[in-house]
């Protein structure tokens, strides 16, 4: 492969960078074994000393409940389900509230977000009223849903769509106004339309912005649905928590948490799976490309 | 020298000749609003011609409302006065058939290099695969083949704006706009950018109006050389550059005698305005 002259210094060089290379890894993998392991002894610590507190009566386990009984419960209701039927049941109930309410809130929120954007003399008209209805606490909006819609899943998911409408608009909105001047410039002598601009332009631009929101919007949309359940509802891992509440049981209260948590972290990451393919086209951040 | 008036003699552009492709800017003025609500000059009554064809190179201190008038000549911007003709035709919104190129790379980050030249076409109208061929010629015109599916973000500067001079020349425009393309450029890519450049304008031949405050840059590459004042922005003199084409390499074309002759005589008029635009900012800042 290489001539006699350059072999041997070649022959240095890769030693060296394997060698290099192999201790950077271990390095690496050092710093591994001690992140997870100070992980895992937080998590000890913390439910650890939640466990030991609560039996040594030190701190009541009737009003903060107990790991041992939390985990006893969650099990409980997975295999009992609620007075009301499977757990299964509402599980599924919340989770489609909070998936409608996630996607026609982010829905409107994108369209109303990028139309704004590019229009200024409607967003300085709707400005100060956006503001306004921002300023509203939307929550209670929930009662107002429950009152006209029944206890349906209807009132739910406006509610979560509500909630999740105003953290996406304002992404969108702001992440059309960072587009770059020059490239619309630019897209404009090539002769674009309005229309390809939007297509070709705006919208990838804006997405990042967008994307970024649709991590807490997933959030809300699950807390729109879960208050919406709370304030009344048939089904509903809401109104699992408020049964739990309402026969003093902080265990099943904690039981409903936990399987929010977990729904809470699938779709996390699902959003992130999306934001890998959607937004491929960035260079990688640099704290990604470790430097050794 | 700035041309006299045949205005009055084409009122609907040709296709027998070129005559399509001449730029006439005429008593063009341009006035900004400024934040305390007084009006400023940028740009008074600036005419000049470009011939079809020509390369142009406008060169003039910093402040000048160079980028100014080439905003007017694309038609993303209106003048306050006066004129541009593009064709014969009262350049009135985005002219068509008009490429521009900017200092800073105008690519789209989200699109590969061959999305990003594929654009052209494609607002055109040109059917997507068609347009990817094109893009795909382009490509290989500037020496960049093999690189259509990375991102630009993956390209070097002069690699980014070869991408940026594909994207420019895929629609084969009559006109051709650039402000200060290799402004940002280190000097050794910028030499072999600009004899790329060179090279690719003899192919097709569109007028050019180029923006640079390189000197050198617009003797070595232009038929024209318009020298602008500043405060407000005006033409001080025309220079026609008589050197022969097909020009070469740049870097060499440097050391001909009869360069570095044109090149003085331009020098001695625009030093003058460059000082004066020195002294005013130098002033203002002490």
């Amino acid at each position: 492969m290489s001539t006699v002259t350059d072999a041997v210094p070649a022959q240095w060089g890769s030693d060296t960078d394997t060698a290099a290379s192999r201790a950077a890894k271990r390095a690496r993998r050092r710093r591994l074994t001690w992140l997870w392991t100070a992980r895992v002894a937080f998590a000890v610590v913390m439910i650890g000393g939640w466990q030991l507190f609560t039996t040594w009566k030190i701190v009541d386990p009737f009003f903060y409940g107990q790991p041992s009984g939390i985990w006893k419960r969650t099990l409980d209701l997975f295999e009992h389900g609620t007075e009301f039927g499977s757990f299964w049941t509402d599980i599924f109930t919340t989770l489609k509230e909070a998936v409608y309410g996630f996607g026609f809130g982010s829905a409107a929120g994108i369209v109303l977000g990028v139309a704004l954007g590019q229009n200024r003399f409607l967003a300085e008209v709707l400005g100060p009223y956006i503001k306004i209805v921002n300023a509203i606490p939307r929550i209670v909006l929930g009662s107002i849903f429950i009152v006209a819609f029944g206890i349906g899943i209807t009132p739910k998911v406006l509610l979560s769509a509500v909630l999740v409408f105003f953290v996406v608009f304002f992404n969108a909105f702001q992440g059309v106004r960072e587009v770059d001047r020059g490239i619309l410039s630019n897209v404009k002598v090539l002769g674009a339309s309005q229309l390809q601009i939007v297509r070709h332009v705006t919208v990838p631009s804006a997405l990042t912005w967008i994307i970024a929101s649709l991590h807490t919007a997933f959030g809300f949309a699950i807390v729109g649905a879960l208050v919406g359940e709370v304030l009344g509802a048939q089904h509903g891992v809401g109104l699992v928590i408020r049964t739990a509440q309402g026969s003093l049981d902080p265990d099943g209260v904690f039981a409903g948490m936990l399987v929010i948590a977990v729904i809470t972290l699938v779709a996390e990451f699902l959003i992130t799976l999306l934001e890998r393919r959607l937004l491929s086209w960035r260079p990688p951040s640099p704290t990604e490309a470790a430097a050794i | 020298m700035a041309s006299g008036n045949d205005l009055a003699s084409m009122p609907v552009a040709n296709f027998t000749g070129r005559e399509d492709s001449r730029i006439e800017v005429t008593g063009l003025t341009k006035r900004f609003l400024t934040p305390k609500g007084e009006a400023f000059t940028a740009l008074r009554d600036v005419t000049f011609t470009v011939e079809p064809g020509q390369f142009c190179a406008v060169v003039g201190p910093t402040g000048c409302g160079k980028s100014t008038t080439l905003g007017m000549v694309s038609g993303l911007d209106r003048p306050s006065a006066g004129s541009v003709r593009v064709g014969g035709r009262e350049v009135d919104g985005v002219t068509e058939g008009v490429s521009f190129m900017f200092q800073a790379d105008a690519l789209l980050p989200w699109k590969t290099v061959l999305g990003n030249v594929e654009l052209g076409p494609t607002f055109r109208g040109v059917p997507k695969k068609q347009a990817r061929a094109l893009a795909r010629d382009w490509l290989r015109r500037v020496g960049l083949a093999g690189f259509e599916d990375h991102h630009p973000h993956q390209l070097s500067g002069g690699m980014r704006k070869r991408v940026g001079m594909a994207a420019a020349l895929v629609n084969e425009p009559k006109i051709l706009l650039m402000d200060e393309p290799f402004g940002a450029l280190d000097v050794q890519t910028k030499a072999i950018m600009q004899t790329e450049l060179l090279g690719l304008w003899e192919q097709l031949r569109p007028s050019v109006l180029f923006i640079t405050h390189d000197l050198d840059e617009a003797v070595a590459l232009a038929d024209r050389v318009v020298v602008m004042t500043s405060g407000p922005g005006s033409v001080k003199a025309v220079y026609d550059v008589d050197l022969p084409r097909p020009r070469g390499a740049v870097q060499d074309l440097r050391y001909e005698p009869r360069f570095i002759d044109i090149q003085h005589r331009i020098w001695d008029s625009l030093r003058e305005e460059v000082e004066r635009a020195y002294a005013r900012t130098a002033g203002g800042n002490a």
